[in-house]
């Protein structure tokens, strides 16, 4: 069985991740969320929250969700129900909680399909970044891996940065 | 996930009379401290002590010895399971997950009270 390491030997994400990726959000969504994701094919996404999860060990990197303010509490409504907060400071706790679970369970369910990986690559606690006027620069040292798909409309954008 | 897993337990038909939750490891050892449950929820990855060692120090508190602890991790390998049931976990569920996953684990837990 092939490490990451062995299978990102040239700096290339291994062709088989993007389909493993793209299977991880959809069923994160899906069990969740009840929400069937669809293509995006919309104006260049925005964003206005990202959540971060570092990946460490065998496979060693970041992976980051991205996604417009109306989509994060969309996502937090679905997961908590309609109503899920009463002031405006515990919306916003609720719905950075909610996005920095959805990244995690992301991220954990796609190295999950990882074979030979799983065992061998822990996953951080969630980060939040607030506003989109920021530069993220993780050490990967590998191609970006990015998805982009559409929730109730709007994009969701999912990036995976690997340091081989 | 807190409020996750209690809406799941909720949307199973579960009564819930009372949930206490805990940021960490640590304080969830001090809400037991001050008066035992009859279940607990933890993740593997947790900040201050991750959930294995959560699991061991729950057994040296007095009287919570036999509280049911159930695993929802993102933390899916063979092996994660074998040593969370090793420490003595009695239920482990993977994430994602749905309500019916988490009411087939909470069900005989509570009918073995």
């Amino acid at each position: 069985m092939k490490s990451a390491k062995e299978l990102l030997a040239k700096n290339h994400i291994p062709p088989h991740w993007p389909s493993l990726l793209h299977l991880a959000i959809e069923e994160v969504f899906e069990i969740m969320l009840g929400s069937k994701l669809a293509g995006y094919a919309g104006p260049a996404p925005t964003h206005d929250l990202t959540a971060m999860v570092g990946l460490a060990g065998d496979l060693c990197g970041v992976l980051t969700v991205r996604c417009a303010q109306q989509s994060a509490s969309r996502i937090t409504a679905r997961m908590l129900g309609g109503a899920f907060a009463e002031n405006e400071q515990d919306v916003s706790q609720h719905v950075w909680d909610a996005l920095g679970e959805m990244s995690n369970m992301i991220a954990g369910n796609f190295k999950n399909k990882l074979d030979g990986i799983a065992d061998r690559c822990l996953l951080s606690v969630p980060t939040i970044i607030s506003g989109q006027d920021y530069k993220l620069r993780p050490l990967a040292n590998s191609e970006t891996l990015e998805v982009i798909l559409a929730f109730e409309g709007q994009p969701i954008i999912v990036t995976l940065d690997v340091h081989a | 996930m807190r409020k996750i897993v209690e809406r799941s337990l909720r949307q199973a038909g579960i009564d819930l009379s009372e949930v206490k939750e805990a940021g960490n490891g640590a304080e969830a050892l001090q809400a037991l401290g001050a008066g035992l449950v009859d279940l607990i929820f933890c993740d593997i990855n947790m900040p201050v002590m991750d959930g294995l060692e959560f699991l061991r120090q729950v057994k040296t508190v007095p009287g919570a010895e036999a509280i049911p602890v159930v695993m929802i991790t993102t933390e899916g390998s063979e092996s994660n399971v074998v040593q969370a049931l090793s420490v003595g976990a009695r239920g482990y569920i993977r994430k994602p997950f749905t309500p019916e996953q988490v009411r087939e684990h909470v069900i005989p837990l509570l009918n073995a009270k």
